[in-house]
């Protein structure tokens, strides 16, 4: 294959992409779009392979990497639980950051690629290189951290080491400076020492930057993560000078900027407060439980699961607002079930889905998708919100702060201007809960105190089943 | 110091009712005050002196020595002039005063340095008010009273019915007024089987009347009559003329009309005449429940039942009396209602609160002084309503259209910090990697387009493909592994054929992985 031959396959690849991405905009088009990225992958692939850089002599060794790392990835697409999804997506950005790293240091120790470069190109070229290993480095050790985090076999605090931001400008600084001497490098071996030292910082910068941001802005760091894996593809595509890899990681860079963009607006934050960290954990903002007059007035009042049945039964619209709480208990089986039953009874049941509820942009979409709930009663918060007036029964599974009235009504609150799924206007709303316990942003909710509230304590699967024993008796 | 509230028998000729009944007085006392009735009070509504004191009222007989030792005068009926004189100076009386009928009575009562509060008075659109409105309640036993007076007038059955002797049709009953009473009348003839039809000036009450089992008539011409304060106005000459046509026509078809028409201060409008009564299937029957101001039909004789060109026309004025247990059941609740209003410390002691919207329009005389008519209370700017709820306007939201839009000095500032850096890369840059430049910076602003439409329910898989399309990085590390024309040169094969190996590997865990679990999340997205 010639190399136009392979540059317009490329093309290909490309068109296919973005319509792989433009194919998501609605449920109907999304297989087809996912249909699309896997062609334009195996034609980027093939076209690489049979194309004019790779020889011969390689194949068995391609043939050998991708049998092995594909079966790895179609075992895990297979045994992933869908409540997962966040670890498994974060485990593949890491992936993506090691290959950045491992493909920028063949690239330079690799004469090939700076055979016939001029100075000036070859300063450039050099600069991608650091570049390229830099972000690879940081989004592998951030998602490692980040995945470790989402599986909990990190605790989801936020480590705050004193004069935190110090360090990060330090290391900022040591990585220009050993840019400096990497650029001006006589030979191979006295560059290496430079990007060995600026890698080993990345890789430290990355741990720290994740450390340092609690869970309920995880969903920001997994979307910025995604970004940075695009990014990362990106500068290796300039070091490359390959097209088709500077596209598809503007594209995907791109796509996790704007995805950070929308969780950071869910939140009513901004990006670089979020990454500056120390937010979402109880550890941020302790101060503010100890307001005395911050306390809500008036009391809680709790309910059975036979009780929550009652209501459940006369209500003619019911809003569900699923969060964390139900993954973790995986209980969207038997919301299901429960809606199913409702809905055939005539209730108008219909879910209410804030952008930043679980642990990833969309991720109770999933989940409820995988239960089998049809997709178009499963709202966003924005079509929602203006319902809940004229809604019997809103039900509150295992969410807390982004049904927290206090983001409208108090202005001192830490989540004051965050939009929130305005549950409490509804007839009657129920909390189901573990515990009295604050959310994430570790600010009390004022709706467990309002008259219209009732709180259902237990484990969500639990309770649920319970409610929907008492149903259908 | 507990006051005492006194309940004296009320002197109207006919009048059963009694403005409180022995359930009410055992509430009042454990509001704190404690309650005289005089004896026999409660006579005409079945509540003996016994019942009164078993309750602990005490019984009082003689009406001069009951108003001497009340503090706080309950009645019902507007007192007479004796009454007046018997009262305390700087009483307080509460009870129908009709202040604009009777100038004179709140002159005397005035004088008395009295504090009056008349029921009748009260802001009725106030929604916390509904539980002292005596009015309503007095409507609604009258409404009821009359459809059994009907009846009780009517040869016939109200329901339908098929006998073995034969079928019977339904009675058609015409409302006319769909106030209070209209709607109570609606209900109970409704009830009792009727096919009833009501017609009221005002449109809005169209949907209470089907509520309660009626048919709404309506007039054939464009006005709208209300009048304010749940009344009707008087309409525009044209609009009578097609409203007697539709009654004209009633008359002729129905069974009974029980009218209900009043206009504040005005006399009853006179909706149906001599020639509609006439025109009526003997044996018919006419309520009319306006007849003491008048009467909405032409022939009605006030407080009595007359039978005119084979019409009963039915013109009691004492519709309640003939109800009055319910009557003063339902009043003594109201008055007790607003006992509770006065009296929010439950220690017996009134304080008659002119800040308070619906006291302000009750209290016509405080303390000598007329303070009737009170100004209009502040509505509906629904004060009652908690205005806590006023969310800060949620940021402007929208996917579609690109990111909230920013202001015009952050825009520039934007613009000029990206100018300078083109600018930069334009000074400095060779022209190769000008060229990855743009695709970059346009293939950038493709992505930003083609992800604001994706739709939020699909934001995980989203990641995921991206996920999967990132492991185009396979690509470099593909190039790596063994390209041609390595002759004569120093490379270090060995090394980079592991990494690269080890690149593609990792890649590939991505590439089919991250395209295999979109699959399947998408597969799961179903209607």
């Amino acid at each position: 294959m010639s190399a136009s031959l392979a540059t317009v396959a490329y093309i290909g690849a490309i068109i296919l992409f973005i319509l792989s991405l433009g194919g998501l905009s609605s449920p109907e088009s999304s297989r087809r779009g996912n249909l699309y990225g896997m062609i334009g992958m195996a034609l980027a692939v093939l076209a690489t392979v049979f194309g004019p850089r790779v020889s011969m002599a390689g194949i068995p060794w391609i043939i050998g990497a991708m049998v092995v790392g594909g079966s790895v990835g179609l075992y895990a697409a297979r045994k992933v639980q869908m409540t997962q999804m966040p670890e498994l997506v974060a485990l593949m950005h890491s992936l993506v950051g090691l290959a950045a790293c491992l493909v920028g240091f063949a690239n330079y120790i690799d004469p090939l690629a700076a055979q016939h470069l001029t100075s000036a190109e070859k300063g450039i070229h050099e600069i991608e290189v650091y570049l390229g290993i830099l972000i690879g480095a940081v989004t592998f050790s951030g998602s490692l951290i980040a995945f470790g985090k989402l599986a909990g076999k990190i605790g989801g605090k936020p480590l705050l080491l004193p004069g935190r931001h110090f360090m990060n400008l330090v290391g900022l600084l040591v990585v220009i400076a050993f840019g400096w001497q990497f650029l001006h490098a006589e030979t191979i071996s006295a560059g290496m020492i430079a990007l060995a030292v600026m890698t080993v910082i990345a890789l430290l910068f990355g741990i720290h930057m994740v450390m340092a941001i609690g869970g309920a802005d995880m969903p920001v760091v997994v979307s910025m993560l995604n970004s940075y894996s695009g990014w990362a593809a990106a500068a290796t595509g300039f070091m490359l000078n390959n097209d088709l890899l500077i596209v598809t990681g503007a594209l995907v860079g791109s796509s996790g900027a704007i995805l950070s963009y929308i969780m950071c607006r869910a939140m009513n934050r901004n990006f670089i407060s979020v990454i500056a960290g120390g937010f979402g954990s109880g550890g941020g903002k302790p101060a503010k439980k100890a307001d005395g007059d911050a306390q809500p007035a008036g009391e809680v009042v709790s309910i059975s699961a036979l009780e929550t049945a009652e209501l459940l039964r006369e209500a003619k619209s019911v809003i569900i607002v699923p969060g964390y709480g139900m993954a973790v208990a995986q209980a969207q089986h038997t919301v299901n079930e429960i809606t199913q039953f409702l809905r055939e009874k005539g209730v108008n049941v219909r879910f209410g889905i804030h952008p930043v509820a679980g642990r990833m942009p969309g991720h109770m979409n999933v989940l409820l998708a995988e239960a089998r709930v049809p997709y178009d009663i499963v709202m966003e918060m924005d079509e929602v919100n203006a319902d809940f007036p004229d809604t019997d029964v809103s039900m509150v599974i295992g969410a807390n702060d982004i049904v927290n009235p206090a983001a409208q009504e108090d202005p001192t609150s830490p989540i004051a201007g965050m939009p929130v799924l305005e549950v409490w206007k509804a007839k009657t709303s129920i909390m189901m809960k573990r515990s009295m316990a604050t959310g994430y942003a570790g600010v009390d909710n004022p709706l467990f105190y309002k008259e219209n509230n009732r709180m259902l304590f237990g484990d969500a699967k639990k309770m649920l089943e319970e409610v929907l024993v008492a149903l259908r008796a | 110091m507990a006051l005492t509230i006194g309940i004296p028998r009320e002197t109207a000729a006919g009048e059963k009712r009694v403005a409180t009944v022995p359930e009410v007085v055992e509430k009042l006392i454990k509001l704190g005050f404690k309650v005289a009735v005089e004896s026999g009070a409660g006579d005409g509504a079945n509540c003996s002196d016994d019942a009164y004191r078993t309750v602990g009222a005490e019984i009082i007989v003689g009406a001069p020595k009951l108003w001497a030792a009340s503090d706080i005068v309950f009645k019902v009926g507007v007192p007479t002039q004796e009454e007046v004189g018997l009262l305390r100076e700087g009483g307080n009386l509460i009870g129908f005063i009709w202040p604009a009928q009777n100038p004179e009575l709140m002159q005397q009562l005035a004088a008395k340095k009295a504090t009056v509060l008349a029921i009748d008075c009260l802001p009725r659109m106030l929604s916390r008010a509904q539980k002292m409105d005596a009015l309503t309640s007095q409507a609604g036993v009258a409404g009821y009273r009359a459809v059994i007076e009907a009846a009780n007038a009517f040869g016939r059955f109200f329901n339908g019915q098929i006998t073995a002797a034969g079928k019977v049709l339904p009675a058609k009953v015409f409302i006319a007024g769909a106030g209070v009473a209209g709607l109570a009348a609606i209900g109970t003839a409704a009830g009792l089987g009727a096919i009833v039809r009501a017609n009221d000036t005002r449109a809005e009450v169209a949907d209470q009347v089907k509520s309660l089992g009626g048919e709404f008539v309506k007039v054939e011409y464009e006005e709208e009559g209300g009048g304010g304060g749940g009344y009707a106005k008087v309409m525009s000459e044209g609009f009578q003329q097609a409203q007697r046509e539709m009654y004209a026509k009633q008359a002729k078809e129905v069974d009974i009309i029980i009218t209900t028409a009043l206009i504040p201060g005005k006399p009853a409008p006179r909706l149906i005449t001599a020639e509609m009564v006439q025109s009526m299937k003997p044996g018919s029957v006419i309520v009319d429940m306006a007849a003491e101001r008048g009467g909405n039909c032409e022939l009605t004789e006030p407080g009595k039942a007359v039978v005119k060109h084979g019409v009963t026309i039915v013109g009691y004025t004492d519709l309640n009396s003939r109800l009055a247990k319910q009557s003063s059941t339902l009043y003594g609740t109201n008055l007790f209602r607003l006992t509770e209003e006065l009296c929010k410390t439950k220690d017996g002691i009134i304080n008659v609160n002119m800040e308070d919207d619906a006291i302000r329009g009750l209290t016509v005389i405080k303390d000598g002084v007329i303070t009737w008519p009170a100004p209009a209370p502040k509505l509906p700017a629904a004060a009652t309503k908690p205005a806590a709820a006023k969310p800060a306007p949620a940021p402007a939201h929208g996917h579609g259209g690109g990111g909230a839009p920013t202001s015009a000095g952050k825009t520039a500032v934007i613009f000029g910090i990206a100018a300078l850096m083109f600018l930069l890369v334009g000074a400095y840059a060779p022209a190769a990697f000008l060229g990855h430049f743009t695709v970059f910076v346009l293939a950038c602003f493709v992505g930003y387009m083609v992800v604001w439409n994706v739709t939020p329910a699909l934001h995980t898989p989203l990641m995921s493909v991206t996920n999967a399309i990132s492991s185009i990085i396979a690509i470099g590390a593909l190039v790596q592994i063994a390209p041609p024309l390595t002759e004569g040169l120093d490379r270090p094969d060995g090394w980079i054929r592991w990494l690269a190996v080890v690149g593609i590997a990792l890649t590939a865990v991505n590439m089919f992985g991250g395209f295999a679990v979109t699959r399947r999340m998408l597969s799961m997205f179903r209607k």
